[in-house]
């Protein structure tokens, strides 16, 4: 966190609102956030308090109404045209006319890179994400953990510094949770990329990050970060360690703070 | 294999089912149908049961037999093979009729996906035109078209047929391709603003792969309608060589030789076949953009 590098998300008093028939909702207020280049950042709490919306400012699919915004010491638009990051969604939104091989290589192909070029990078993806054996499966004849895992070998393909993921996980079975939870920080340490993860799941947020963004609705701003900061391999033990639990219970605690004013919120 | 032995039988037994209800109605309707309200003028009253006698409805095997009789008595080919010719031109007609619809209908589904105003303003017109009767409209192309001819520059009347049956087959066309360019889901379309791809790459690796499956009906139904446009506009500009005006010849002399013209009747039926079912060839070098469509 010491590294030359500008921070891959500086968010500074950001604010979104929303204007539509019934006028406006304030979506985020004075949101400040820092997200060093590498680090593992998770956005928790409940429905509405605006954290997948900063994760669509960030990728600058949706534009900020106040404060500023960078990625990389960019804006988040140059951000985006330049390819400074990777997303993946809840739904993995694969071409279904698409072979696995060439749903990884849309990016690529966008971008007007060779078929070899192309070849060569998505055998390292299917390799990296496991998948190495349906490169010429389409997605119907994949399980939906899969296709996730598809999904976020889609969003590495540009070698983006940062990845941004808006509850990837959330329509997966526990299982198959668990183990991409696992995969996804091999990945993210494999790759060095930044990483921006939305989630409802405290234990999923405690077990992946660095730290844990604690946020509360109307409007959404941020409450708390936790500072995470397990040491050493995240594996299946670390579930197990008394360290995690404690962790998932100062997260449970932030949360909950959160909601004693507001009873009728789950 | 079984299934599609299952479906054949389906559609023989639908085709079989149509000549007995023929056959049945002919052998237990009255010969002179029901006629209520009739005051004894000829031509009073309202007929509710169609006439059973061989004038009006010959047997099944009548217009079977008649078409492997000469088309007008004496040395004149069989009338299967007039049929087969008259098919053909109808069949030529109907392909450029097709293929101007479709270009027409599918430059008119990309503006109107472009551009939001123009599917608001164009759209209610297009609806709207398939409204005007096209026995009202034929004339007005033709006339336009002799207009065109006389200016110098060469419009035979077969274009005017085509253009009327472009008429029927743009509608299909035009809203169905609207349908499949709108319907990515937003993820894929946030998904191509995320690689910051432009309108272009977007139309060409999204919307168009995602609209195939809208397209291939809409493609079958304009085969359909181009078929049945070019039978009616042959008929309604008088135009010589196709099943349309061989259909009303016949028909003229029905009264004498009842079974006749089902012979370009079952030569329509058979084109309207072979139209619709080009087009499915063409759904079989892109079924992998099919993918997720429920049936076919």
């Amino acid at each position: 966190m010491t590294s030359a590098l500008p921070a891959a998300v500086k968010a500074t008093g950001v604010d979104k609102v929303f204007t539509g028939s019934r006028g406006e909702v304030t979506a985020l207020a004075g949101v400040d956030l820092e997200v060093a280049a590498g680090e593992f950042v998770s956005l928790i709490g409940p429905s509405g308090c605006g954290k997948s919306t900063l994760l669509r400012l960030i990728a600058d699919l949706e534009t900020s109404t106040g404060g500023t915004l960078e990625i990389f010491g960019k804006s988040a638009s140059q951000a985006r045209q330049d390819q400074d990051y990777g997303i993946a969604f809840q739904q993995a939104g694969l071409l279904p006319w698409r072979t696995v091989r060439d749903n990884i290589g849309l990016p690529l192909q966008l971008h007007g890179q060779d078929k070899r070029t192309r070849a060569a990078r998505v055998d390292e993806l299917t390799a990296l994400v496991g998948l190495d054996e349906f490169v010429d499966h389409h997605p119907d004849q994949l399980s939906g953990g899969m296709q996730q895992r598809v999904a976020i070998a889609r969003a590495l393909a540009s070698q983006p510094r940062l990845l941004l993921m808006d509850e990837p996980f959330g329509a997966l079975d526990e299982m198959t949770r668990e183990y991409l939870q696992s995969e996804l920080t091999r990945i993210a340490a494999e790759t060095q990329a930044a990483v921006v993860f939305v989630t409802h799941s405290i234990p999923e947020a405690v077990f992946l990050s660095d730290r844990v963004v604690v946020m509360s609705p109307r409007p959404g701003r941020i409450t708390d970060i936790i500072d995470v900061s397990l040491a050493g391999e995240r594996d299946e033990a670390l579930r197990e360690s008394p360290a995690y639990f404690e962790r998932v219970t100062a997260v449970r605690e932030a949360l909950h703070g959160t909601h004693v004013d507001r009873p009728n919120e789950r | 294999m079984t299934t599609r032995a299952t479906s054949i039988g389906w559609g023989v037994t639908g085709v079989l089912a149509v000549v007995v209800a023929w056959e049945l109605y002919k052998y237990l309707g009255p010969a002179e149908g029901v006629t209520v309200g009739d005051t004894g003028d000829a031509g009073s009253g309202q007929i509710i049961l169609p006439r059973t006698h061989d004038r009006a409805m010959p047997h099944v095997w009548s217009m079977i037999v008649r078409l492997f009789e000469p088309t007008s008595g004496g040395d004149s080919p069989a009338l299967i093979v007039s049929v087969a010719a008259a098919a053909a031109v109808t069949l030529g007609i109907a392909v450029v009729g097709w293929l101007i619809g479709v270009l027409v209908g599918f430059g008119l589904s990309l503006v109107m996906q472009r551009w939001r105003l123009l599917e608001w303003g164009l759209l209610p017109w297009i609806v709207v035109s398939q409204t005007v009767p096209l026995i009202a409209l034929a004339p007005v192309i033709n006339a336009i078209g002799n207009q065109i001819d006389r200016s110098g520059t060469p419009w035979p009347q077969w274009l005017s047929v085509a253009v009327i049956a472009s008429y029927l087959a743009f509608f299909p066309v035009a809203v169905g391709a609207l349908r499949g360019l709108q319907s990515p889901d937003r993820i894929h379309l946030d998904l191509m603003r995320t690689y910051g791809s432009g309108y272009w790459p977007t139309l060409v690796r999204l919307r168009l792969p995602a609209a195939v499956p809208h397209l291939l009906p809409a493609l079958r139904l304009a085969a359909a309608n181009a078929v049945l446009g070019v039978v009616v506009a042959e008929v309604s500009i008088g135009m010589r060589g196709g099943l349309g005006r061989m259909l009303i010849q016949l028909a003229g002399q029905g009264s004498s030789d009842p079974a006749a013209p089902w012979g370009p009747i079952f030569g329509a039926v058979v084109l309207g076949l072979i139209a619709a079912g080009s087009v499915a060839l063409i759904g079989v070098g892109l079924k992998d953009y099919r993918r997720g469509e429920a049936t076919s």
